[in-house]
């Protein structure tokens, strides 16, 4: 039953209590291009730990990413990050790093001249810098090859040189841009192990992704974005939960599954109990998830039914992206 | 400025020296300083003069007629655009401006570097020439060596140098603004060539205006059809000019400063 504690959690929005200077805030937000629309009144706080931007190319997550960190400003409207502004970029940029979806290496540079460069560029003396390249370059597991040229480098190597020059300043927030792409299995389960560990740490994490099944791993909080828009956001159960025209559905495991369903048939709020393939447990499609648990809270303590597991089946990132940005989805 | 800036600075300045003049790439650059000392060479090779005087006037045109006004203008066009467009079009200006430094700071450390740059391959350039023209002749040692000899060295190094800070800044402001940095070096350079014919409050508002005071030999006066249409400038004295130099380098720079703040980098898909 622990799930159903995991549905009723909050969305990020009631972070409202919380200081400005631990908050990502947009308010009301938009940029154009021209006549071209890039995002369109966005308000959005997001609190530390990994919140990805999910939706389909050109939905708006790269310039949300951008307007985030000041390489573009917006039309309308007023971004902070921890209560400061890109436009202070000596302070800004000390709390924040951003590994782009661009390469920005000078020809010829190496791995360890990348990372020592942009240390220094922070201001630091040689030897802190120095010390300071060398962790990130283990961190990032590039040490072999940081005094290798990066032209030579593989994307997924390119990706981790990129990834460390990011975290080397030991930022608060970190906006990362499609992170994973290019990355061999391996070196994509570590960062996204590296991302949920910053998060936990308290780090804002802000992520891109078209890999919706990771992104559901790690992510505490989603903002789904279509053409400009957010069309939602906040923790994904809680998203699943604000989705009311499209049932909930809902796996549960149990040994008698024909008493469960015959039950469920006499309910009103369930569309669909189907019986899975392995006879061991019913698929459940109701418009009312608190009167669904109710009802089996019930069964279980009052008639004895016996229940091993009950799992969400559609609260993951992937479904509540069906339901909300449909079809597209088919092209992230 | 205060000790991280400074190190921020000198860290932009190195890096853009590595980024943009140690490469083979820039070898038009030297091609263009180096010219009139390899003519030069071979006219002493092949025409030994007798008397210094006459190269004195050979000397004055070169440097007036082609480095300040072509090879200077055309390297420093190349050198300068390039510190901001060159990042753009690599898609890397994002490097610097995800960095916690100030945008003032980075206008100032790619001029800097450019300066730095552009002021070693003409000085250098304008070195040779002047060193070769003179240690042809039987008495251009003496020449060289006299108290009218170490003046001519010095101006005319120091009126390279010049030219370098007033071209680069107008040229590192026009590749910041400009896609297509050929419209406004056309539009600069027609407006420096014809500084002698603008009336006198308008010649202010070129480089050349300041150079020229400056050089130690006059250019022999013009003579024919342009002639008559020249007006003669009030004459500057050399700290008005070196002053209105370095003021009008401010300017441009000051201006550079304030439009970079409003640059955008969007080279991205969503």
């Amino acid at each position: 039953m622990s799930t159903q504690t995991a549905i009723m959690q909050p969305p990020i929005t009631a972070f409202a209590g919380r200081p400005e200077s631990e908050l990502i805030l947009f308010e009301n937000v938009s940029k154009f291009y021209g006549d071209v629309l890039g995002v369109n009144r966005v308000s959005l706080q997001i609190a530390p730990g990994v919140t990805s931007l999910v939706g389909p190319n050109g939905a708006g997550k790269t310039t949300l990413m951008n307007l985030m960190t000041g390489l573009i400003w917006p039309t309308r409207g007023r971004i902070r990050v921890l209560g400061s502004s890109p436009s202070d970029p000596e302070k800004f940029f000390r709390m924040v790093g951003y590994c782009t979806q661009f390469d920005s290496f000078a020809r010829g540079v190496t791995g360890y001249e990348f990372i020592y460069d942009t240390l220094r560029l922070h201001g630091m003396s040689a030897a802190d810098a120095r010390r300071r390249t060398i962790d990130t370059l283990e961190r990032v597991n590039m040490t072999e090859a940081s005094r290798r040229k990066v032209a030579g480098y593989s994307k997924g190597m390119r990706q981790r040189i990129r990834l460390g020059q990011a975290l080397a300043h030991h930022p608060r927030v970190l906006v990362l841009d499609e992170p994973l792409n290019g990355l061999d299995p391996m070196a994509r389960a570590e960062c996204m192990a590296l991302f949920q560990s910053l998060g936990r740490e308290g780090l804002h994490v802000i992520l891109s992704s078209h890999i919706l099944h990771e992104v559901d791993r790690i992510s505490d909080q989603v903002v789904f974005i279509q053409s400009g828009y957010v069309v939602a956001e906040g923790n994904v159960h809680g998203v699943r939960d604000e989705v009311t025209d499209q049932p909930v559905q809902i796996l549960v495991r149990s040994p008698e599954p024909n008493r469960l369903a015959s039950k469920l048939f006499t309910q009103d709020h369930v569309t669909e109990a189907k019986i899975t393939d392995d006879r061991r447990g019913v698929l459940v499609r109701t418009r009312d998830s608190n009167r669904f648990y109710d009802l089996l809270n019930r069964m279980v303590v009052e008639e004895g039914l016996e229940v091993e597991a009950v799992t969400p089946a559609d609260d993951d990132v992937n479904s509540v992206y069906q339901y909300l940005i449909g079809s597209e989805g088919a092209s992230i | 400025m205060n000790a991280i800036r400074r190190a921020q600075l000198a860290t932009v300045v190195r890096l853009e020296l590595k980024k943009n003049f140690f490469r083979l790439c820039g070898l038009w650059v030297y091609l263009l300083a180096f010219a009139p000392a390899f003519i030069i060479l071979m006219h002493g090779i092949f025409d030994r003069a007798d008397s210094h005087d006459d190269d004195t006037q050979v000397l004055a045109v070169i440097f007036q007629m082609y480095y300040l006004r072509v090879g200077i203008f055309i390297g420093c066009l190349g050198i300068f655009t390039r510190l901001f467009r060159g990042d753009v079009m690599e898609r890397s200006l994002h490097y610097y401006f995800l960095a916690p430094i100030r945008r003032e700071v980075l206008v100032l450390g790619k001029w800097l570097a450019g300066a730095t740059a552009a002021s070693f391959v003409f000085g250098l350039g304008v070195m040779t020439s002047f060193l070769i023209l003179y240690l042809h002749q039987r008495d251009g040692m003496a020449f060289l060596t006299s108290a009218q000899g170490v003046k001519h060295f010095w101006a005319y190094l120091g009126v390279t140098v010049l030219a370098t800070l007033g071209y680069g800044s107008l040229f590192l402001l026009t590749g910041m603004l400009f896609r297509n940095p050929i419209i406004p070096a056309v539009v600069i350079g027609s407006w420096e060539a014809a500084n002698h014919i603008l009336p006198n409050l308008l010649k202010k508002f070129s480089v050349i205006f300041y150079l020229e005071p400056l050089c130690p030999v006059e250019m022999p006066a013009e003579r024919g059809l342009i002639g008559l249409f020249m007006l003669p400038a009030d004459p500057l004295p050399p700290w008005l000019a070196v002053t209105g130099l370095l003021a009008f380098c401010a300017l441009v720079l000051a201006y550079t400063a304030y439009k970079i703040r409003e640059v955008e980098i969007s080279y991205g898909t969503d």
